[in-house]
């Protein structure tokens, strides 16, 4: 049995260290893209974004002003149990919101879309979202939480089968320079691409590609894998740099993810973490002990099954 | 790695002369001291809307409009917490600022991706304004430390603490870029148009979806901020 108290605790603490302490992994990414950056303006900023992330930890204040929309992906072991069941656990993730954005503290970005109404606490009409999954085995819970931008630099678009790579390169790059002139995506960043699934769940692929795959990571499928490596590089030969200067680091990584989706259609959607990729995770185990970390390893063999049963595949290849 | 010790730094008053503004050239980079309003959406349709009082008096407190609302708290007993500060997009702004620049006498907007360099030379340049932009528009804990202290709140009851009117002392607070000089010319517009040159290039063998959108244009030259 998992303590709601422990898991507002722990979310706070999360909260804290997502608006502040930038990720190792993105941050060795953004080194790397500053040491090969040959613009003069591009190299000037990405210098004082890594300035930027040593002073919001030095003088504990969140990286950037606009500290995003703060959401929570909850996933559990099979055998976890919570102390008042799911509906004390979402009491507490949204008491650790509020509370966070008073204390840390985080601009209360959540309005009413009509009236604008602000809580001050990011918290409101399905704010914080929060999402679920499972993994067979294990008793504890993984809290993530991340931070992301919520204005520019993402889109969908419905392509077909005759669209081929060749239409998922154009929109890919169309989405880039669109939202990169000016630097509106906020970038470099970490690229995470949707293919498949349906309009709705093809967007939720491809946000978590972006916002819950860490800087290096590659999808099992080697095709797949080469395909992001390609678009990394094919997005950094742009011309762009940061803010939509001339320069060369726009992508500091590309993650892909694929559902299955309707015989005559392949879905896609692109999205931009930002400069500042604020997300961070903690798991909670039973006994009360908490490990904190930066990837959320979200996606498991577990999350991108495709056997109609998970216990079927277990059996038989144990039989086999 | 790219030369960035080549680019010249100023610092600059938040009630700048005429000269100082004039001698500003794009990619210049700034510094700024003096006081600083934050006013978006909500302080410009209250104000020239709702035609409510300016609660300042502008320019001579300042001229330094910043398009931005800071993470910031206001504690029970009055007193302000304010940690990051980051710019907001200025392009939805565009429909306010030649009423605001005309009222408030602003010589400075500070924001983040600027305006078009029509909208300089429509409204800027009339009023010797240029635009300033935050860099790389995650600096907020940088531009955090140059606020020495929050003057004043306005309208938070009326606007919430994001669309508030903020003012902010501030001490060598930046970086800023310079992305509009006094005759109206954009730093961005003109990387684009370097940029534009090798897209072609970047773009062969890719086709267009076979489901067009309607208003869709394949001129990458285009912006979205309209």
């Amino acid at each position: 049995m998992i303590s709601t108290s422990l898991i507002q605790s722990t979310a706070e603490i999360l909260m804290d260290k997502a608006a502040i302490e930038i990720p190792q992994d993105y941050l060795d990414g953004l080194t790397q893209a500053a040491d090969a950056e040959d613009g003069d303006l591009s190299s000037f900023v990405l210098q004082a974004m890594l300035e930027n992330y040593a002073v919001a930890k030095e003088d504990r204040r969140a990286m950037c002003g606009d500290t995003g929309t703060p959401r929570w992906y909850v996933k559990m072991g099979n055998e976890t149990q919570i102390e008042g069941g799911p509906i004390a656990l979402e009491n507490a993730l949204r008491l650790a919101t509020a509370n966070a954005t008073v204390n840390v503290p985080l601009r209360p970005n959540r309005v009413h879309p009509l009236w604008r109404t602000d809580h001050n606490n990011n918290v409101g009409i399905g704010a914080p979202e929060i999402e679920y999954g499972f993994e067979p085995g294990g008793e504890w819970l993984d809290l993530t939480t991340v931070h992301k931008g919520g204005l520019f630099g993402t889109d969908y678009r419905m392509l077909f089968p005759s669209d081929g790579i060749e239409g998922i390169k154009r929109f890919y790059l169309d989405s880039l320079v669109a939202f990169g002139k000016r630097g509106l995506a906020c970038q470099p960043a970490i690229i995470g691409i949707g293919l498949g699934g349906t309009k709705d769940s093809c967007m939720v692929l491809g946000k978590r590609a972006a916002c819950l795959r860490i800087v290096g990571d590659r999808n099992p499928d080697p095709k797949i894998a080469a395909l992001e490596d390609e678009f990394k590089e094919l997005g950094n030969s742009i011309g762009m740099g940061a803010m939509g200067f001339v320069g060369k680091s726009m992508v500091i990584d590309c993650n892909i993810e694929v559902g299955y989706c309707h015989t005559g259609g392949m879905q896609m959607s692109v999205h931009a973490f930002c400069l500042s990729s604020r997300r961070a995770v903690a798991r909670i185990y039973a006994d009360g002990q908490v490990e904190y970390r930066t990837d959320p390893d979200w996606f498991t063999p577990y999350q991108r099954r495709e056997s109609v049963t998970w216990e079927t595949q277990e059996s038989s290849a144990k039989s086999a | 790695m790219g030369n960035a010790g080549k680019l010249r730094k100023v610092r600059l008053s938040t009630t700048p002369s005429a000269e100082a503004l004039a001698d500003l050239r794009l990619g210049d980079i700034v510094y700024l001291d003096g006081l600083i309003y934050t006013a978006r959406e909500g302080v410009y349709m209250r104000a020239l809307e709702e035609s409510a009082n300016i609660p300042m008096e502008l320019p001579q407190q300042s001229a330094a409009n910043f398009h931005c609302s800071p993470a910031a708290t206001i504690n029970s007993d009055g007193t302000f917490t304010l940690g990051a500060v980051t710019a907001t997009a200025s392009f939805r702004f565009a429909k306010w600022l030649p009423e605001w620049l005309a009222k408030s006498g602003a010589k400075l907007v500070i924001g983040k991706g600027g305006m078009s360099s029509q909208d300089y030379k429509d409204y800027f340049v009339p009023n010797g304004a240029i635009y300033l932009s935050t860099v790389g528009y995650g600096t907020g804990a940088l531009l955090g430390r140059g606020v020495k202290s929050v003057k004043e709140v306005h309208w938070h009851e009326e606007l919430g603490i994001a669309q508030a009117m903020w003012v902010l002392e501030c001490e060598n607070m930046g970086p800023f870029i310079v992305e509009s000089d006094s005759k109206g010319n954009s730093l961005f517009e003109r990387e684009n148009a370097k940029i534009a040159e090798n897209l072609h290039k970047v773009y062969e063998g890719t086709r267009p979806a076979t489901l067009k959108r309607f208003g869709e244009t394949d001129d990458r030259t285009d912006e979205v901020i309209g």
